[in-house]
């Protein structure tokens, strides 16, 4: 009987493939926009996840915040000196590396070629908080860092827009109006999550960066790795108290700086962009309930059409839910044709864009189920009142209808 | 006439009256009539149109309820049963022949003579065997495959007896089912429909007016505005 009625449903519907087509393109369109934009979301999800999980789950970064004057005003609050991070690697427990940053974007020049980039200073624990390895030549001696001499370990892109195919090794570049020696250049990272190329930076030593080319002592960055990423929460508390005791911070007063693990900046990330696939989804999913519309509008059509069949039918014997179960059917199986074709469509629209934006196609098989089952659910509740209306014909008043 | 004593009638109306709308706009399409029909017979309903013998073969086929008085089909008063059970009534003990035929369109005669089966719960193996046999017993079994706009109205008719029959009802209800045929097509349906009330002892109410149609019967019931004329044995019944 079941079966007979969805074969039914088929036959019917092929009897107006033009229409039956045009109905479900809806529920297509619908389905196929969820899925894609789902789809991409979890993929951008998932590259931001790796790439901040491939920084390390061990990492933390302490950066200024604002300080907060009488009367409400805010403004940056001072930057950090070498001798905080000093003061983190002597008085805190488990921490493997503490790395002070401070950068600043300058002109770099050899020969004729020349290159905008950011030039960082920090010292050898830089690459072991980074986890980025020297490719060729070699990290800063500790004289190098002690006294603040000019030479600089370049990233892969520096070297291809300075050097082209040449040794950069013991070349000297200019670093504004400064010149420097290249000792060793940093292995190829790619781009960033957020588009930046990671490549694109040089690196000297902080005494000297802060010397001759910042002016002043200050450390904008503070990278921590800690021996275990068990530690990071101890490690952070830790931080934290240190730093109010050395920025002097009172009780009352809020922090004039944040420690942030990658963690926490995972989450920052991923909940956004998380947030946006999901505002995504409702928005196609929007056109998924305009094509029910659709659906229930043409089913109201073929019912109108039908009644001298539907009056045949409850003639001879169909029960009101026999009626019912065939529109119901229809409807249900148009809104699944759509769903399949719309799951397809989706799947390899995706699979087909991912590769254009640079982000994993990531299929999850939950989202086309529950794609699917709306789609469904769809048929169920826009084909449910065309239904009732042909079960409730009377079927006098049908078997009389032109 | 039509009592026999002893039987209980397959049909009985007892004071039926039909109003349709209410107050100023009433129509009175039935008004009080009693009508017997024993298993058995073949009784041609007649009368002009409006006089309400439409009304009254629609309630004897369950599609209507009386507004008042009683309906008794099988010693079951229809005015209880909602819409379900009357479709259950029909379903299991009644076939409808109409003057638009009313046949599925784009369906097949084979098909269409399967539809009272499929709602019976037949299953398809056996449900293609009888259609197939009722076909063959309305001498369409070549056309089995053929859509009702390949038919001609006398072979769509037939199709149509076929699919009234195929659920051996008790009852067969025909609505002018000459009314859009010819004199030749005509004669082939009455006797279709004489041979199996002859044979099968199918009990045949027949709404027509055209006498030479309703000669075919035993009995002929006239209708006047609402109430029973006359309801006469045929004396000279056409035999075929």
């Amino acid at each position: 009987m079941f079966g007979n009625i969805i074969q039914l449903a088929f036959r019917e519907l092929r009897r107006n493939v033009l229409r039956s087509a045009l109905t479900i393109l809806g529920i297509v369109i619908g389905v196929a926009a969820v899925i894609i934009m789902v789809t991409l979301g979890r993929g951008t999800t998932q590259q931001v996840t790796e790439e901040i999980a491939s920084l390390g789950s061990n990492q933390l970064q302490v950066r200024p915040g604002e300080r907060f004057r009488p009367g409400g005003v805010r403004t940056a609050a001072e930057q950090f000196e070498l001798a905080d991070a000093e003061a983190i690697e002597r008085e805190i427990a488990g921490v493997r590396a503490v790395a002070p940053v401070a950068s600043r974007t300058l002109l770099t020049v050899y020969g004729n070629a020349n290159w905008r980039t950011s030039v960082i200073g920090s010292d050898n624990s830089f690459f072991v908080a980074r986890e980025w390895d020297v490719e060729s030549g070699r990290e800063f001696t500790d004289s190098e860092v002690r006294s603040g001499k000019l030479v600089c370990v370049i990233g892969a892109t520096v070297r291809d827009n300075l050097f082209g195919n040449q040794n950069p090794l013991a070349a000297s570049i200019r670093l504004g109006k400064l010149s420097c020696e290249v000792i060793g250049v940093l292995a190829e990272k790619g781009q960033s999550t957020f588009g930046m190329d990671q490549d694109d930076v040089v690196i000297v030593p902080i005494r000297g960066f802060q010397r001759r080319i910042a002016g002043n002592l200050d450390v904008n960055t503070i990278y921590i790795t800690a021996q275990s990423s068990d530690l990071i929460d101890k490690i952070k508390q830790d931080v934290e108290a240190l730093m109010r005791q050395r920025r002097h911070v009172s009780a009352n007063e809020e922090d004039n700086f944040y420690v942030r693990d990658i963690r926490e900046i995972t989450e920052r990330v991923t909940s956004t962009t998380e947030t946006l696939t999901a505002l995504l989804g409702a928005v196609a999913a929007v056109s998924l309930l305009v094509g029910g519309i659709g659906i229930m509008n043409i089913m109201l059509v073929s019912v109108t059409e039908r009644t001298r069949e539907i009056g045949i039918r409850l003639a001879i014997g169909a029960l009101e839910s026999d009626v019912l179960r065939q529109f119901l059917v229809e409807a249900v199986v148009l809104a699944c044709v759509g769903g399949i074709v719309g799951i397809a469509l989706g799947l390899s629209g995706s699979a087909l864009v991912s590769p254009m934006l640079n982000i994993p196609f990531v299929f999850d098989p939950a989202i086309t189920m529950i794609a699917f089952a709306f789609s469904a659910a769809v048929g169920v509740i826009f084909g449910y009142f065309p239904a009732r209306k042909a079960a409730r014909l009377n079927p006098i008043d049908a078997l009389r209808h032109e | 006439m039509s009592s026999r004593p002893g039987e209980e009638p397959l049909v009985e109306l007892n004071s039926v009256t039909k109003v349709y709308g209410s107050g100023q706009a009433a129509v009175h399409a039935l008004r009080g009539i009693d009508l017997r029909v024993h298993e058995g017979e073949f009784v041609a309903v007649m009368g002009s149109s409006g006089s309400g013998k439409s009304t009254c073969i629609n309630i004897i086929g369950c599609l209507d309820v009386p507004t008042a008085g009683t309906y008794r089909f099988r010693d079951v008063d229809v005015g209880t049963l909602d819409r379900d059970q009357r479709a259950l009534l029909r379903r299991n003990f009644i076939g409808f022949i109409f003057q638009t035929y009313n046949l599925l369109a784009r369906t097949t005669a084979l098909e269409n003579v399967e539809l009272p089966l499929i709602y019976r719960g037949v299953p398809p193996k056996e449900r293609h065997r009888l259609a197939l046999q009722a076909l063959e017993s309305v001498g369409l079994s070549q056309w089995a495959t053929h859509t009702p706009a390949e038919l001609s109205g006398g072979q769509q008719q037939r199709v149509a007896i076929a699919r009234a029959i195929v659920t051996e009802p008790l009852l067969l209800l025909a609505d002018e089912p000459t009314g859009n045929l010819d004199s030749a097509n005509s004669q082939e349906i009455m006797k279709l429909l004489t041979g199996f009330h002859r044979d099968q002892g199918l009990t045949i109410v027949m709404v027509t007016h055209e006498p030479d149609v309703a000669a075919y019967a035993q009995r002929t019931v006239h209708f006047h505005d609402g109430g029973i004329d006359s309801d006469t044995l045929n004396h000279d019944q056409v035999t075929v």
